[in-house]
């Protein structure tokens, strides 16, 4: 018989303090780094150059967004662009992705075990990002097209297996039941199989598209006209021009570093605001699927 | 046989069409590129293209490895994945425990729904607050330093510091997404487990370690060998953004794929670009059918072929 170590109840409280300590604290790291964007965007910028960045505003002022949307074309432009870059992306995507689950999760589909490895193996092997890049602009002649940002990131195997685990489940009477009442393949896969799936599509339909909100690498290969921007692209862009006026700033007399008048510290982080701003919002609508989403696609992939 | 065949492709026809387009889509981006692996072994030029270029042996790998490169981005890479792997989970593993644990569910929701939120931003978005962080005249860190009246860091040029920048801000983004899959493993437990070790007088943490730790052992090992397959892959997208084209940092670092990056857009050197995908190509595929296998030995459900 062992000894007990705690009184009754103790070892529970002892337990519950040190997890309300641990991840609260985590949350509050977390949560902080976006108080500090947020309140750097709406501080003077000379307040920011004097004592650095801190978690409250320093001299409340809108003046960064005012830069920003002084000339709001830029910004809307690269909004517009990765707007429609996403619901294409993601509807297209979750068609492709969709239909191929199907036939692969249909039990009676003579070759599904030799399809499947024709995806699975592209998430063993790649050929790499050279011949990618060259296959991309030389033979698909992709450069500075909508094109060569869409497709990249349309369809990939972790994706398809989340899909399709999801349509295993489907009991395969339904379909039959279906093909008895005439409908063929196609049909069933529309009318009856879809409707079922309202979870795996919202669950991979998120994935899709955080892929394509948040892609700026495929912009980086292959777009050099700055009107065709995704928002993560030209923010990528923005910081890295800010960091080179700086550069110039620094090196040139202060006389013309006071005529820029730039208020590049702050006009940093509001850009972070005004791009990452609508997906937080959007956030606690769509958290309850991703949680769903990476529970099943942990274990598979 | 061949009639057989064919009576089965027509009796399939629909099915096929629906795979039509995600077949020619991996033919094109996926497979495609795969032929372009010859190029590790030529001199690449634009005009003749892939299949035009001559051939070069092995120089491409010559250059890659006498230079020492190859030992030191593959070192990077690898030591970086296994610390990323051990930290992400631990944490993970003690968020997922501690929040199952808690009886206050709008406390656990709250604290799970922000540390999901990083995992939504991009790695350009943590770039800029990082930057914040960790800025030598401006960066909250170093504002802290000065105030406390000690000597500010130069984090921008000091290699050294950075491993730990990077496994920061690696577990910051994962921490949420991560905990998820112990957090679903902890609901699967049974819980008359649970009851009857209260019943036999164990505490919450002989239960904790007796029960609860031992029941994720499959998910954990599981998780862990999967991420071990793809220990020779960098994620670019956090290595990019965080350093940059930063040469003095490239030390502590460079992984492979940043490398591979590096040498294509800005030394327009194909060859040597090739040749270092394809190395990593190569050890990726070992790596990856090694844990698949032993996740296969493991537990025959959770393989991925």
């Amino acid at each position: 018989m062992k000894k007990k170590i705690f009184k009754s109840g103790m070892d529970k409280k002892i337990f519950s303090i040190l997890g309300y300590l641990f991840c609260g604290t985590i949350a509050v790291i977390c949560l902080l780094p976006f108080l500090m964007v947020l309140s750097a965007s709406v501080s003077s910028n000379e307040e920011v150059v004097r004592t650095g960045y801190s978690i409250l505003p320093k001299h409340f002022t809108l003046s960064a967004y005012q830069s920003i949307f002084s000339n709001p074309t830029v910004v809307c432009r690269a909004y517009l662009v990765t707007i429609f870059l996403t619901s294409t992306g993601t509807f297209l995507g979750l068609f492709m992705t969709s239909m191929t689950a199907y036939v692969l999760a249909r039990k009676d589909f003579p070759w599904r075990n030799k399809f499947s490895l024709f995806f699975y193996f592209t998430t063993l092997f790649s050929g790499g990002l050279v011949s990618t890049y060259i296959l991309m602009i030389k033979y698909l002649n992709f450069k500075n097209t909508y094109l060569a940002l869409l497709l990249p990131l349309l369809f990939n195997a972790f994706n398809l297996l989340i899909m399709k685990s999801y349509m295993i489940s489907i009991p395969g009477d339904l379909i039959d039941a279906s093909k008895i009442d005439g409908c063929g393949d196609f049909r069933t896969y529309l009318t009856v199989v879809l409707p079922m799936c309202k979870a795996s599509f919202a669950t991979v339909g998120l994935f899709i598209a955080l892929a394509y909100w948040n892609d700026w690498y495929n912009a980086m290969l292959y777009i050099d006209d700055e009107t065709m921007y995704p928002l993560q692209y030209f923010l990528y862009q923005r910081i890295n021009n800010i960091e080179a006026y700086k550069r110039i700033l620094s090196q040139s007399t202060s006389a013309v570093a006071g005529s820029l008048n730039l208020p590049v510290h702050t006009l940093k982080m509001a850009l972070t605001v005004v791009i990452t701003g609508p997906f937080i919002f959007a956030y606690p609508m769509v958290h309850k699927y991703f949680v769903k989403g990476v529970t099943i696609g942990a274990v598979k992939g | 046989m061949k009639k057989g065949f064919f009576q089965k492709v027509k009796k399939y026809k629909v099915l096929l069409l629906m795979l039509l387009p995600a077949v020619i889509y991996t033919i094109i981006f996926c497979y495609l590129p795969m032929s372009g692996i010859i190029l590790a072994f030529k001199d690449f030029n634009y005009r003749d293209g892939i299949f035009g270029s001559p051939f070069s042996g092995l120089k491409n790998f010559e250059f890659f490895f006498s230079s020492g490169q190859a030992l030191k981005v593959t070192k990077n890479t690898v030591l970086y994945n296994l610390t990323f792997i051990l930290v992400n989970t631990v944490f993970q593993l003690a968020v997922a425990i501690f929040l199952s644990e808690m009886k206050n569910n709008r406390f656990k929701k709250c604290a799970h729904s922000i540390m999901f939120l990083p995992y939504f931003i991009s790695w350009v978005v943590v770039s800029s607050i990082c930057y914040s962080f960790i800025n030598s005249d401006y960066g909250l860190i170093n504002q802290y330093f000065s105030f406390r009246g000690m000597e500010k860091i130069d984090f921008y040029n000091t290699s050294s510091l950075w491993p730990f920048i990077l496994v920061f801000f690696n577990t910051w983004k994962n921490i949420g997404y991560g905990s998820v899959m112990y957090l679903a493993a902890i609901t699967g437990i049974d819980t008359t487990l649970y009851e009857a070790a209260e019943i036999d007088g164990a505490n919450i943490f002989q239960r904790i370690f007796r029960i609860t730790i031992p029941s994720l052992m499959p998910t954990l090992i599981v998780l862990t060998l999967l991420a071990l397959g793809n220990v020779f892959r960098g994620n670019f997208d956090m290595f990019y953004n965080l350093v940059g084209s930063n040469g003095l940092l490239y030390d502590t670092t460079d992984v492979i794929d940043t490398f591979t990056f590096r040498a294509l857009i800005q030394s327009n050197d194909f060859g040597m670009s090739a040749a270092a995908a394809l190395y990593q190509s190569v050890l990726c595929f070992i790596t990856i059918v090694l844990a698949n296998f032993a996740v296969k030995k493991y537990d025959k459900d959770y393989s991925l072929f």
